[in-house]
């Protein structure tokens, strides 16, 4: 029930609505959770509210640091 | 969705383009749902798809099967990791991530499913609700099937009880300004990353004065539940692994005392196999230090103080109370009321429905499920009397519920 998605920002009216593309399609969404939100984020969707701008940096430092892990570890890949 | 699965094996070992729609409120059948299930389309989220990598996920397996093994012959029993979290639930037994780990590290699942932790005498007054005349009743659609005392929201239905499956509590704020001579009751289930964004809509309900729209709410707290669980003489774990989303609403710091307290390493991680191994990986290396923390390895969704604009929504709009859980009982402050301010929207008190007397289903252990005692396949009806086109409990009914996903993916 928790699942939430990634989204890309589109448009931004007023009412903080925005409309944003999942994956290619198109849906309105309440950002009222995330009033930090920018035409161009990405926003984790749960249930017709953004609730997180998602970070990829840290997407990409999570990945940076598992793939040195053998390394780390001291041991061969 | 009642058709058995093999576990997909293939997401641990080469990335899934399985879609990631795997029940309420991501309903692919529910009013206004996204659909998702355009495998190409998937295949565009480079982040995700480095998330899915067999490359890394069969180095990160390798690494765990280093750790587990000095770890078992010192505590002479599998290393006992419990999830709690339906989608955690779900991810794992689709990736088929318990046939390629160490046989010494067992993953358990815990109180995760806000469905199935819904307790019977609530199922109860949801479905009085539907009996009040000039409703409509909007639910996310993992709740439909649910059975309560004698029916259920889909046998209302078919009886002609105008019952919608939403996709958002937006979408039931919608039907209001469609039908104002009707009054929408929205069923408000769901944890820490579900609540938020009830309160947002009965904000915005208030804001423009919707008459029309109220909300009945069970919705639990998952801290309080930890603790129950960690307390309970009879649930053995060594580490948790804690939920994404709902860490993105809480943060890092409401999980502390189970590492402060209970010398309970936990983790926060994602739902791909990567983000899960990594999980895994990350508290067998506690364990063998014997040390204890909350650490969190979905940074890219969690920040370490959550989201607190939500939990300022919720703050506003709901107080704190006790709340009944299936399996746990009753445990305080894990559930939400309506605060004063709000109770007009509050759907039990502006129609007091008269709710039938709470009969438990005969032989089901939906109980010890959730508290990760009992293997779904150990239960005398799992697969028999009990199946997802005939559940008996709610653990059945939830395409998040353990029983469920064991069945589907042939688990035991």
């Amino acid at each position: 029930m928790c699942l939430a998605i990634p989204a890309l920002i589109e448009t931004i009216d007023d009412d903080r609505m925005a409309i944003v593309d999942i994956l290619g399609v198109k849906r309105r969404v309440a950002l009222d959770l995330v009033p930090q939100a920018l035409r161009g984020d990405f926003v984790l969707v749960h249930a017709g509210y953004g609730i997180e701008v998602v970070s990829h940096e840290f997407a990409a430092e999570t990945l940076d640091l598992i793939r040195e892990f053998p390394e780390l570890a001291g041991q061969d890949s | 969705m009642s058709v058995p699965n093999a576990p997909d094996v293939v997401d641990v070992v080469g990335a899934s383009n399985a879609p990631d729609v795997v029940g309420s409120p991501d309903d692919p059948n529910a009013l206004g749902a996204p659909d998702l299930s355009g495998a190409s389309a998937i295949a565009c989220d480079p982040v995700r798809e480095a998330f899915r990598d067999p490359v890394l996920s069969r180095e990160l397996l390798k690494r765990i099967e280093q750790l587990a093994e000095p770890l078992t012959e010192r505590i002479a029993r599998p290393v006992t990791l419990m999830e709690v979290c339906g989608t955690h639930t779900v991810a794992i037994a689709r990736a088929g991530l318990r046939s390629v780990l160490p046989s010494t590290i067992q993953l358990v699942s815990g109180p995760g499913c806000p469905v199935c932790v819904t307790s019977n005498a609530d199922i109860d007054r949801i479905i009085a609700l539907t009996h009040v005349p000039d409703v409509i009743v909007a639910t996310f659609g993992d709740m439909v099937r649910v059975p309560g005392s004698s029916t259920s929201l889909q046998q209302r239905k078919a009886e002609g009880a105008p019952i919608e499956v939403v996709y958002s509590p937006l979408d039931a704020l919608q039907l209001a300004l469609e039908f104002p001579k009707q009054q929408i009751i929205f069923v408000g289930v769901g944890f820490e990353t579900t609540t938020p964004l009830v309160a947002a809509t009965i904000e915005r309900a208030c804001a423009q004065e919707q008459t029309n729209f109220s909300v009945i709410t069970a919705h639990k707290r998952v801290p309080p539940a930890l603790a129950a669980l960690v307390d309970d003489p009879e649930v053995a774990i060594d580490a948790l692994i804690l939920p994404g989303h709902v860490s993105t609403i809480l943060g890092e710091e409401p999980y502390a005392f189970l590492a402060r307290e209970h010398h309970i390493p936990g983790v926060i991680t994602g739902f791909e196999p990567v983000d899960l191994l990594q999980g895994i990986a990350q508290v067998l290396e506690q364990l063998i230090a014997g040390e204890a923390q909350i650490t969190n390895a979905y940074r890219r969704a969690v920040m370490p103080q959550g989201n607190p604009t939500a939990r300022a929504a919720i703050e506003r709009v709901f107080s704190v109370t006790d709340a009944n859980w299936r399996g746990l009982g009753a445990i305080a402050n894990s559930g939400y009321s309506l605060c004063e301010d709000f109770a007009a929207f509050d759907a039990l008190r502006r129609f007091s429905p008269e709710v039938e007397p709470t009969v438990e289903p005969q032989g089901c252990r939906c109980g010890e499920v959730l508290r990760g005692i009992l293997a779904p396949s150990a239960c005398p009806l799992f697969g028999r009397a009990c199946t997802p086109s005939h559940p008996v409990g709610p653990c059945m009914v939830s395409s998040e519920g353990s029983c469920a996903a064991w069945y589907r993916y042939r688990i035991g």
